[in-house]
């Protein structure tokens, strides 16, 4: 019995330590960034592999959620004969939810996975030890940039992935299944208010926080070898997955 | 002059460094040599701050550099120049812009200066053409080359190399020892070289420090260890199997 609350103590005193550990590289990200902030072609770098590279992935992503919500909209709201409220059904799911969530999950994926490879690579071949033999703060040149890069090109993506699928909406309900365009566009309008567009930028500000800080955090403290990296990879990936999911719960019960 | 003092350093319980006493003089080259896993790297890297020990004082230059926070210690590193073993070079720069990164990043010399300053350098390591490569496509030799002028370039008056000829052929670890000893004549810093070229290393270094299982063995000039009556010195530096060191 005493062994297994030994082990459980244990267990919750290392996870609130590593808490810890996770909420102070935050901060010293965050206090590197305003006192000495990266050459602002280091942060350019970041915002095109974050950001334009990603474009692709949104887009493809973006325009099959929108398909699949003009279709699945249609046939429910069909049966309650209100056909024309589909575009407002699309852009509320789109803007309030589905945007940010799905464009943070897919930069998780593509460059969240690399962002933690690329830092791990670095943390196992010594290139971070040799960054602070120089007494360079390995900070300003590999996490602060990145941390940067995220909050500016998230929200933007999420803007496009909106857009994009609005316009996959308007490809199957209107083109395909006959929907009146001007309800279509009409009732968007008249149902998407600020406030939502606001909440679905917040949301996607804080979801570039979480993937930079928990995918460079894993990477800044990648074991040993290439076993090492692989796991902090994946553990990233889960991670910042994860908690975009519970965050977002949480953010929409404040928000709405 | 770096000065190690009763350091102790575990790793998840495994003591690596035990009450380890190491003087390195000034101005002087010194090799830390002893069998695989004995603590020599993990003894370089308390030496630049780059791992905290348990318990004991790591002094440079009168200052015990144990307690020092961050930007502290990055004043004390200012002296300090590292080849890493494995030269760890910026993989995403090229080869110039590797060595030039401490420049750019410490100083306000102009582009120019720069670029002629790592020619010079990359020269000095009889590195040509390479500019534009990057760090995959060099071989090990010339890695560890490119990392010696990084780390050459700023002055510093310690450097310390970790194993820089291991995995080279004979002839490049001939040449790496000869530009060692000739940048040493020219510029005169503090060196210590963590190495398993022995007896090669006994030409070229000033002391010698032996360490095993994490405390120094034997110090002293290349001919007292050469000449030392332990037993396991002896049979570590001739490299013979029979004797009282077991390694597998």
């Amino acid at each position: 019995m005493r062994a297994i609350v030994e082990k459980l103590g244990a267990l919750t005193l290392g996870l609130v330590r590593e808490m810890g550990h996770m909420l102070n590289f935050l901060l010293y990200a965050l206090y590197i960034i305003v006192r000495s902030p990266a050459k602002p072609f280091h942060t350019l770098k970041q915002i095109h592999f974050i950001g334009a590279k990603s474009f692709f992935v949104i887009f493809l992503t973006a325009s099959f959620t929108g398909m699949v919500l003009g279709l699945q909209g249609y046939y429910t709201l069909a049966k309650f004969g209100s056909e024309g409220m589909l575009g407002s059904v699309v852009a509320l799911s789109l803007i309030r939810e589905l945007g940010p969530v799905l464009s943070a999950l897919m930069v998780t994926g593509r460059a969240g996975s690399a962002i933690t490879a690329e830092i791990g690579i670095m943390r196992i071949s010594e290139q971070i030890d040799a960054l602070h033999t120089m007494a360079l703060e390995p900070f300003k040149y590999l996490i602060s940039p990145k941390l940067l890069a995220a909050l500016i090109v998230l929200p933007l993506l999420c803007s496009i992935f909106d857009v994009v699928g609005v316009y996959g909406g308007y490809l199957v309900g209107v083109k395909l299944l006959g929907v009146n365009p001007g309800a279509y566009f009409h009732e968007m309008e008249k149902s998407v208010e600020w406030k939502d567009v606001y909440s679905g930028i917040v949301k996607s500000l804080s979801f570039g926080v979480i993937i930079a800080w928990i995918c460079c955090y894993k990477g800044y403290h990648a074991g040993h070898g290439a076993e090492g990296v692989s796991r902090a990879t994946t553990a990233a990936v889960v991670m910042s997955s994860v908690l975009i999911l519970i965050w977002d719960y949480f953010l929409t019960s404040v928000l709405l | 002059m770096i000065k190690m003092i009763d350091v102790k350093k575990a790793f998840n319980g495994q003591v690596v460094l035990d009450g380890l006493n190491l003087e390195i003089p000034e101005g002087r080259i010194t090799a830390v040599i002893g069998p695989s896993g004995c603590g020599k790297s993990v003894l370089m890297k308390h030496m630049i701050g780059l791992l905290k020990p348990d318990s004991g004082q790591v002094i440079v230059d009168g200052e015990d550099i144990v307690p020092l926070g961050r930007n502290q210690l990055n004043r004390v590193r200012e002296k300090f120049g590292m080849l890493f073993q494995g030269a760890a070079l910026f993989d995403s720069m090229t080869v110039f812009e590797n060595v030039a990164f401490p420049l750019e990043e410490k100083t306000s010399l102009s582009r120019a200066r720069i670029r002629d300053r790592v020619h010079e350098a990359l020269e000095h390591v009889g590195l040509r053409g390479v500019d534009e490569k990057y760090p995959d496509e060099l071989s090990g030799g010339m890695k560890k080359r490119v990392g010696l002028a990084r780390a050459l370039l700023l002055n510093p008056r310690i450097i310390l190399f970790d194993e820089p000829t291991t995995g080279l052929d004979p002839i490049i670890c001939k040449a790496i020892h000869r530009l060692i000893q000739e940048t040493h004549a020219r510029f005169g810093f503090t060196a210590v070289i963590v190495t398993h070229e022995v007896p090669e290393i006994f030409t070229l270094c000033d002391y010698v420090a032996m360490l095993l299982d994490g405390k120094v063995l034997a110090a002293g000039t290349p001919g007292e260890i050469q000449r030392s009556a332990d037993p396991r010195v002896i049979q570590f530096i001739r490299g013979e199997l029979e004797g009282p060191l077991h390694f597998i």
